[in-house]
């Protein structure tokens, strides 16, 4: 039986009049689009092929090519648009899930739009960043420590162990096995020149990297892939990686295609075959397993370094990040319904979860009211776009954001959301080593680093402006924030006012 | 003196130095002028590999410091400038190509008329200035810089 067709969604289109016929775009397309026709005597294209990642519009040197969003079209259909009408198509020849990748695409509200930042006239005058000291350091960890003095009633310092962040901007979880070597250490190397940190993600950690363990935070995910003493000891944190914001309440499938030799090796499991996180930690079910696990986890490293507990931004997150403080963790880390990922089932992807805004507003306000703010910090994710959304994060209860679908674009990422393919053009979602090698880290870290600056120069910015001249300053001060569009409960739940009020 | 230096562990065959020295010393104004007119030009850079091998690397003139090409032209049209740039001269080259089968890397030509050789001149003999194809090389696996 054949398969019905389903036109694809963008098209190709070559500038015939500019075309050289060099064959760059042929040679750089895993999906083989491209190809120099000899009967023709040209170069033609596949769009059925083109997952629209956009490598062949930067490669070519002289600009011919384009993607456009293909006109052809279903009799328009509010009810049944042509994405819902192609997935029917799609599951009703395969009969399996679909799957996606990145982050969550639909049009729910994004409340960092509807969010304004203050900014000081007259009364408190701005601040000049470029004048006078701006201060961005950042420390995570538990800061409610009880005062001690020695017999001579010197403090001593009861301090539990702290990560030192230059800028309040960390890249999250991302495993070498979705992301290739060469995108890891990428972000190892800018972590270390930037002053923060990584993350290892559920992959563990390829010895090459171990050197820049005190940039690294290694993860303990369900899978338990590549945990051992020596990988929890080389990190500077632990992150204990309860839930995911792209695919809340369901475990990671690497596919078998991903697992090279190196991964495997790297994540302890054999060569070629699925890996499969369950969906729930199989010894946590309950805060105080969750507890268990952190207090194993400090132990194995004699209390030297912070634990963080990841979930994901779902409906009761508030009372789920309270019992989070209470069981140890030195930092919750929320990912909000929009964050990124190698691979999803597409239903779940844009279906389940909540925005990461309402949660941190909700998280930050219950922990205060329990008088536990103080024993945790927080770190949010899940579609940072920019300075003023970290900005706006640190102003809503953050004390830093984690981002990764912005530091996957500084090292070229499109956002065809393919990941899950394993034939990305940019050298970041693959394993294969052709494609792995178009990433070269000297050029990826740079891009990394500057995009960084960038941002914390902007933080600067909008910081000197409101008059505040440190991130401690601006962390929960919901007063320099206000809605705009929003309704009475949307205010509520964020805990800021409407413009004009 | 700056030379073109290889990272072959970066390049990826993708062609665009080649192009990109054609187009930097095709004397055109506009790179897609060369559409329907590529063959007319030979360029001075050339890509080792071919499509579907995993190594590549693109070979130009190493500009030599005891240049063989330049003790053996028989008719001095090759000489090492003040910089150390190996340059040629179309006017005095008799075309015997000497210089083409001594040159340990294959790095000089015939030109694409036959009558004289051609090399690279490290794009300081059209208006680019700067090596054309280091400029656009999209992964540094040729790099312009003093070692
Ligand atoms: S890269 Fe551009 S100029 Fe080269 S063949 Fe493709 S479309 Fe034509
Ligand atoms: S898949 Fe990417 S490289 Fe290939 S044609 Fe489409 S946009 Fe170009
Ligand atoms: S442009 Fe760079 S990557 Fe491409 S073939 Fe030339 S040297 Fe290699
Ligand atoms: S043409 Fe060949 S021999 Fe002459 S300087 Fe260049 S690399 Fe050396």
């Amino acid at each position: 039986m054949m398969n019905m067709f389903i036109p694809p969604e963008y098209e190709v289109v070559r500038n015939a009049d500019l075309c050289i016929g060099c064959r760059v775009c042929e040679r750089q397309c895993a999906n083989e689009v491209h190809k120099y026709d000899k009967d023709l005597g040209k170069m033609i294209a596949d769009s059925t092929k083109c997952v629209n990642c956009h490598r062949c519009v930067c490669m070519c040197p002289t600009h011919a090519l384009k993607i456009v969003k293909s006109d052809d079209t279903y009799k328009l259909n509010y009810n049944w648009p042509v994405r819902a009408m192609n997935e029917v198509y799609r599951q009703a020849a395969t009969g399996g899930v679909l799957l996606s990748s990145m982050g969550n695409p639909t049009e729910n509200p994004i409340y960092f739009n509807k969010i304004l930042v203050n900014a000081s006239q007259v009364t408190n005058p701005p601040i000049d960043p470029l004048r006078e000291p701006m201060e961005t350091t950042v420390y995570l960890g538990k800061k409610d420590v009880e005062i001690k003095r020695d017999a001579q009633g010197r403090l001593k310092d009861t301090l539990p162990p702290q990560l030192r962040l230059t800028t309040p901007i960390m890249f999250s979880a991302m495993s070498y096995g979705s992301i290739s070597y060469n995108a890891h250490e990428s972000l190892a190397r800018a972590a270390e020149e930037l002053g923060i940190f990584y993350n290892t993600g559920e992959g563990g950690l390829h010895t090459d990297f171990y050197k820049y363990g005190k940039n690294t935070i290694v993860q303990v995910a369900s899978g338990r892939f590549g945990v051992h003493e020596q990988y929890l000891k080389t990190a500077a944190a632990i992150e204990i990686k309860m839930g995911q914001g792209a695919k809340p309440g369901i475990g990671g499938h690497l596919p078998g295609m991903k697992i090279s030799d190196d991964v495997s090796k790297t994540r302890m499991i054999p060569k070629g075959v699925d890996a499969i996180s369950p969906a729930p930690h199989h010894d946590i079910y309950s805060i105080e397993d969750l507890r268990q696990l952190i207090y194993s986890l400090k132990e194995a490293t004699a209390y030297t370094k912070p634990v963080i507990v990841k979930v994901a931004a779902v409906h009761n997150v508030a009372a789920i990040a309270s019992g989070i403080a209470r069981s140890g963790a030195d930092i919750i880390a929320i990912d909000g319904f929009r964050g990124g990922t190698g691979a999803a089932p597409t239903r779940i992807r844009d279906n389940v979860g909540i925005p990461v805004e309402l949660a941190l507003a909700q998280v930050d306000e219950r922990l205060r009211q329990e008088g536990i703010r103080d024993s945790v910090s927080i770190v949010v994710g899940g579609s940072i776009h920019s300075s003023s959304d970290v900005v706006k994060a640190i102003a809503l209860g953050a004390d830093a954001c984690y981002i990764a679908t912005a530091a996957v674009m500084a090292l070229g990422c499109h956002l065809c959301r393919s990941c899950h393919a394993g034939k990305c053009n940019w050298g970041i979602a693959t394993q294969r080593p052709d494609l792995v090698k178009r990433l070269n880290p000297d050029m990826g870290k740079e891009r990394l680093v500057n995009l960084v600056h960038a941002w914390t120069h902007e933080i600067q910015e909008m910081m000197g402006g409101m008059g505040i001249n440190s991130i401690e300053a601006l962390r929960g001060n919901r007063l320099m924030l206000r809605g705009v569009g929003l309704n009475e409960t949307e205010l509520r739940i964020l805990g800021i006012k409407h413009a004009g009020e | 003196m700056k030379r073109i230096y290889v990272n072959e562990e970066w390049c990826l065959g993708c062609h665009l130095c080649e192009y990109e020295c054609m187009f930097a010393n095709s004397g055109l104004d506009e790179m897609f002028k060369l559409k329907g007119r590529t063959n007319e030009f030979i360029p001075r850079i050339k890509v080792e590999g071919e499509d579907g091998n995993d190594i590549h690397f693109a070979v130009n003139c190493r500009h030599c410091t005891n240049a063989i090409c330049v003790k053996s032209c028989i008719a001095g049209a090759l000489s090492k400038d003040g910089e150390g740039v190996v340059r040629i001269d179309r006017d005095k080259c008799v075309g015997c190509f000497t210089c083409v089968l001594v040159c340990p890397f294959g790095a000089i030509m015939p030109a694409p008329d036959g009558k004289a050789a051609q090399k690279c001149a490290l794009c300081t003999d059209n208006i680019m200035g700067e090596p054309n194809c280091v400029k656009h090389c999209p992964n540094n696996a040729i790099v312009f810089e003093e070692r």
